[in-house]
């Protein structure tokens, strides 16, 4: 199944590479996003709490403009009946969640880049909690988004339902990963965030469990 | 219909009963009230707010398990029994926010404030919100059926996030909120005995009102889509 599903990632990344479809749409969403919030913050000055919170509001809607292509593409394409035959639904399950991954790692760490060269009240004080919530946080995002993906690629009007069916399930670790930003932007230590961590860690394990059970279910539809 | 009458007198007397009994400092006789420091006339929603915000989730559980049914057996009288609860429960939501908003207007002095309870109300609304959206979306009965049961178990398996997440990121004001001292946990020792009992009367009756709004809800799709089918027929 691994080495099956990496090739089935490997098929994926180099399409990608070929027309670079979701890393040129990813990349200028990113510009537009922060660009319309320093357009409305205008000569304001922005509290640190604040950039925590529209850090991850970037995100989100990064995340709702490009991690659908994942399922979306081979629906388009017709190519999806071609993977029910030769793969197992947690095969390629697999295999879309490592691309998706790695996009979103990408995605946000330029994100991050670029909020700390832009925003000055964007200080982080903590720089390993940052860290470790930013990674927890990323993992969540993409396993969500990635079975969400795959319910979207079967139903119509894709684009829009995306972000509604995708905010309910991503609220939790969202409001977490806000609160664990605040954390690592004032210099709170491990010790206090640790109830924070612990949230989305099993966010992370119990979201990845439920979406491998329940992929198959989608996947032969 | 023996029990329809029943149903009838125990709600027309928790409604008279819930709005018009005197809220008193000594309460002496059977239909008068105590003083809740904190909520005084206010906590007479109690026999309203709770029951609607009660049936909120036992509508969303009844669709989540029917929904687990239908992913089981591949039913789909049980896609149906979903819906019919998922509606009510879409209802009795907006109820309970609508309700406990103007409630808190007079208690806490505006309409909404990311209380803990109100933020979860919310996330619930949207997720009903979202489920109906996929499901409207969705030509073809079974993969109807199918993505929006998958859908309602991932959004189902949240659910534990919202109870543990919420009393940490906000305060509480909610009457029965872990750090609410001055209107504390009013269900278990603030209200006295015929208070507790005109609410758990009010939560029967709203409960066998539930279920029966539900049946008729699931035989009415039922109908509909055999007229459906006779129409297509000719």
């Amino acid at each position: 199944m691994n080495s099956k599903s990496y090739s089935l990632f490997l098929k994926d990344f180099k399409s990608e590479l070929r027309t670079r479809y979701a890393i040129n749409a990813l990349a200028m969403f990113i510009i537009v996003a922060i660009s319309v919030i320093l357009f409305s913050v205008g000569n304001e000055k922005i509290s640190p709490s604040l950039t925590g919170g529209l850090f991850w509001v970037v995100i989100f809607f990064t995340a709702m403009s490009g991690l659908s292509r994942a399922f979306v593409s081979e629906e388009e394409r017709g190519t999806s009946l071609t993977l029910q035959l030769i793969a197992a639904p947690s095969t390629v399950y697999a295999g879309k969640l490592i691309f998706n991954i790695i996009l979103v790692f990408v995605m946000n760490t330029i994100i991050a880049i670029l909020y700390s060269a832009i925003f000055e009240a964007f200080i982080i004080k903590n720089f390993w909690l940052f860290l470790a919530s930013f990674v927890l946080g990323n993992i969540g995002l993409a396993v969500s988004s990635t079975i969400i993906a795959a319910i979207i690629s079967k139903a119509g009007a894709k684009g829009t339902l995306y972000p509604v069916l995708s905010f309910p399930i991503l609220l939790p670790l969202i409001l977490t990963s806000v609160q664990l930003t605040l954390f690592a932007l004032d210099g709170i230590s491990f010790e206090r965030a640790k109830f924070e961590l612990a949230i989305v860690v099993s966010y992370d394990v119990i979201m990845l469990t439920a979406s491998f059970m329940l992929f198959d279910f989608i996947w032969k539809e | 219909m023996i029990w329809k009458i029943f149903l009838f007198l125990l709600l027309a007397f928790v409604s008279v009963a819930g709005i018009a009994f005197p809220i008193v400092e000594n309460p002496s006789t059977w239909y008068q009230f105590p003083l809740i420091p904190g909520l005084e006339e206010n906590a007479k929603i109690i026999f309203f707010h709770v029951p609607t915000a009660w049936l909120t989730v036992v509508a969303f559980f009844m669709s989540t398990l029917y929904s687990f049914k239908y992913l089981r057996k591949k039913n789909l009288d049980d896609d149906v029994k979903s819906y019919a609860a998922a509606q009510l429960g879409m209802i009795f939501c907006i109820l309970a926010t609508v309700t406990g908003a103007v409630w808190a207007k007079f208690a806490w002095g505006s309409y909404w404030s990311w209380d803990p309870r109100q933020t979860s109300i919310f996330a619930l609304l949207l997720i009903y919100g979202a489920w109906f959206a996929l499901r409207s979306s969705i030509e073809s009965e079974e993969k109807r059926a199918t993505l929006s049961s998958v859908y309602s178990m991932i959004a189902f398996v949240t659910v534990p996030f919202f109870i543990f997440i919420m009393p940490r990121i906000m305060t509480g004001l909610h009457p029965g909120s872990a750090d609410d001292t001055n209107a504390g946990p009013v269900i278990d020792f603030k209200m006295n005995g015929n208070m507790q009992l005109i609410f758990f009367l009010s939560l029967i009756g709203f409960t066998i009102l539930y279920f029966w709004m539900w049946n008729i809800g699931y035989r009415s799709i039922l109908l509909r889509e055999k007229l459906n089918k006779q129409l297509i027929r000719g």
